[in-house]
């Protein structure tokens, strides 16, 4: 037993002995979604193992869920797996508040933190620390296409009402050549139809919750945003609406059945591309639409980069997030992809350069990017902070169960006032259960 | 006295089969058709089955983005070393218990099969934290280890069906003969079982191989199967239907072409014990 537990102590010496000298040789893991700029930035490895000999970079791609599945375990347990890791807007707050990631407050000054775009960089920090890095941000806006709305003699203002869109969707919907006039998120989900809907409800004046934690779905705000969401769906959507998240619109979009699609700025460069759109040469974009209440129906989100406090390796984690997050990153992604492909909607130096702007989706990001205001999202003041999301751990399963209850009516299995009901009695049970008012 | 049949009705029975058949291949049928197809083609409404214009792109691009072998090698030790430990674990268990059962035997049985019932999840942050502790995260020690002890109770169940079929009284003439224990299992028992053996093997192999919940979990960048190379196809903003068939064809066709081989054995194990 002695000769064991001595063999143990022993092994031991030498993994700590180990772990000291690999600080020569550093190995990070990367643990991020596949999106099109993250596995760029994966091409682009070499350019930072060449400014930094000694540290290595492998790389673990996962589908976005069970990425926050094994990211969370991970993270909770600080099981020391991944060195950088690719989260959002959503677990940044709550992560940082639970002291799990390494603040990001000492960066290099030339990193330049005061060029991230304010929306963006207050909603990864809390009190007063960063705690991940935005690697590309973006909001919501409408897409449309050009040709339908000459066609139908309307013409999109920059910053359209909800009327308007109203309006224009009737106008362009033509069932029998299948072009439908809005297509919006129906899939259930708190980061798919929630997403869509929450930021809606936003323009509408409703809000998840009242400063007492009290839900609200049963205020007359929240009866018009589902009123109107059903009634934009059913009547100028495309059939089975409510099987249809980012990908199924996107693809909807490309193949020029849709007259307006309203979801994320980062879509521009898609729909935009001739390679895969055939609608490429006549989209145009637009803010997201509004009520006349001051907020508009965007939201906000940062694909980020953030460090666990279980890692071993933090000095490395931090040279590899200020490489992938700097001004020359997007130099680099510039010159070898060209600007159209550079990530965007984190830096206003970005937007202050006169190459950039030429990109047709540029100016309208970054209007709509502004025009989000996580701590502040919707008319009436909310206790939570997030624009699409409420930043607390119980919402991801609020979120989705609402989802379903709302693409329930999308799809003709309750009506507009039982999924209501029914968010408002789930709701309440799960925060009753989770201990809010807190 | 063989019941007879009738041409009508065999042509009936052969047509039901065939078209269950087709209905169960079709989802992979599918799949490889659609890792030919360009992004936009694979998510054409309506589907285009056959007309459209062939390309080995997804392959290229999946070949340059992700280290299969790598990937495959993982799953090819994590699947076979589970297995062959499980093997080495079940078959004395089985022996015991199909030739000398106590009066617990069935209930033993029913409570290694009740291990099956708790969802994994509920015991994911325990065996994290084991794992962690141990320092075996994310090393394909900890998978073989995991997956022998979920795959054990099938291996077992299995096992002790077939060697329920063998006639005790082979056993009993070996031992009269002056068999040790060691030498009845191996010698007697063991090429008897052969067939039922081979198709726990093969079985657990495809289980292991399939398995997606500890496989993602317990994994990073250094012991990832190929469940993690599919995994890391799919995506929430950008198409890539075509891309995550290609990644899928690739980690199910070493498996598919093991299945293809042994199915002589594995309908044969299947199926042992069932028709009297």
């Amino acid at each position: 037993m002695k000769t064991t537990f001595r063999a143990l102590l022993g092994a031991t010496a030498l993994c700590a002995a180990g772990s000291v000298a690999a600080q020569e040789n550093v190995t990070l893991t990367v643990a991020t979604v596949n999106n099109g700029d993250m596995i760029r930035m994966q091409a682009l490895t070499s350019d930072f193992t060449e400014k930094h000999p000694g540290i290595t970079v492998e790389w673990v791609t996962l589908e976005e869920n069970v990425l926050r599945q094994r990211v969370t375990t991970d993270i909770a347990t600080r099981g020391g797996q991944y060195d950088v890791m690719t989260i959002g807007t959503y677990e940044v707050p709550i992560w940082g508040a639970q002291g799990w990631l390494v603040s990001l407050n000492d960066l290099p000054e030339e990193w330049d933190a005061d060029d991230l775009l304010p929306a963006i960089r207050d909603g990864l920090t809390v009190d007063g620390e960063l705690y991940a890095a935005p690697f590309y941000g973006e909001s919501s806006m409408v897409m449309y296409r050009r040709d339908l709305m000459e066609a139908a003699g309307l013409e999109m203002p920059d910053a359209p009402s909800w009327d308007f869109i109203k309006e224009a969707a009737a106008a362009m919907t033509d069932r029998d050549a299948e072009i439908y006039g809005i297509c919006l998120r129906g899939k259930a989900g708190w980061g798919e139809n929630m997403a869509f809907i929450t930021a809606m409800a936003n323009s509408y004046g409703a809000r998840w919750f009242d400063e007492e934690w009290t839900p609200q779905f049963d205020s007359p705000e929240w009866r018009a945003t589902l009123d109107d969401y059903l009634m934009l769906l059913t009547e100028y959507g495309p059939p089975g609406a409510a099987n249809n998240g980012f990908n199924e619109n996107l693809a909807l979009f490309q193949q020029g059945k849709c007259g307006m699609w309203i979801d994320a700025t980062v879509a521009a460069s898609f729909v935009t591309n001739p390679a895969d759109s055939t609608v490429a040469d006549s989209v145009g974009f637009a803010l997201a639409p509004d009520n006349g209440l001051g907020k508009r129906g965007n939201w906000l989100w940062a694909w980020s980069l953030g460090i666990p406090a279980g890692s071993q390796k933090v000095d490395a984690a931090k040279q590899f997030v200020a490489w992938a997050t700097s001004k020359e990153y997007t130099a680099l992604v510039a010159e070898r992809e060209g600007w159209a492909n550079v990530p965007p909607g984190t830096r206003q130096s970005l937007y202050d350069n006169p190459e950039y702007a030429s990109v047709p989706f540029a100016q309208m990001t970054l209007d709509s990017i502004n025009a989000a205001d996580p701590t502040n999202p919707t008319v009436d003041p909310v206790p939570y902070t997030g624009v699409q999301f409420v930043a607390i751990p119980e919402f991801q399963g609020i979120g989705t169960a609402v989802g379903q209850q709302f693409a329930a009516a999308l799809a003709g299995q309750a009506t507009a006032e039982q999924a209501l009901a029914n968010a408002q009695a789930l709701t309440t049970r799960e925060m009753t259960r989770a201990g809010y008012p807190k | 006295m063989p019941r007879a049949v009738t041409t009508r009705r065999k042509a009936v029975t052969t047509l039901i089969a065939w078209t269950i058949g087709l209905l169960i291949f079709f989802p992979i049928l599918w799949t490889v058709l659609t890792s030919f197809k360009s992004e936009a083609d694979a998510i054409a409404i309506p589907p285009k089955f056959l007309n459209f214009d062939w390309t080995l792109a997804n392959y290229v691009t999946v070949q340059e983005r992700s280290n299969y072998f790598r990937h495959f090698w993982n799953s090819v030790v994590i699947s076979f070393g589970s297995t062959l430990i499980g093997l080495l674990i079940a078959i004395p268990a089985a022996w015991s218990m199909a030739f000398v059962p106590g009066r617990r035997t069935r209930d033993i049985l029913m409570w290694m099969l009740s291990t099956k019932m708790l969802p994994a999840v509920g015991v994911l942050v325990p065996i994290y934290l084991l794992a962690r502790n141990t320092g075996l995260l994310d090393t394909r020690i900890l998978l073989v280890g995991v997956l022998t002890l979920i795959n054990l109770p099938i291996i077992v169940w299995m096992l002790y069906t077939y060697f329920r079929e063998i006639p005790a009284e082979i056993l009993e003439a070996a031992r009269m003969d002056g068999a040790t224990l060691r030498s009845e299992i191996l010698y007697v028992l063991t090429p008897m079982a052969i067939p039922g053996i081979a198709s726990t093997l093969l079985l657990n192999v495809i289980l292991a191989w399939n398995e997606a919940f500890w496989t993602l979990n317990l994994t990073a960048a250094r012991s990832a199967p190929l469940t993690a190379f599919i995994a890391s196809y799919s995506s929430p903003e950008g198409l890539f239907y075509a891309k995550l068939s290609a990644a899928s064809t690739m980690a199910i066709a070493p498996i598919l072409i093991l299945g293809w081989f042994s199915q002589k054995q594995l309908v044969r194990g299947l199926t042992f014990g069932a028709v009297k």
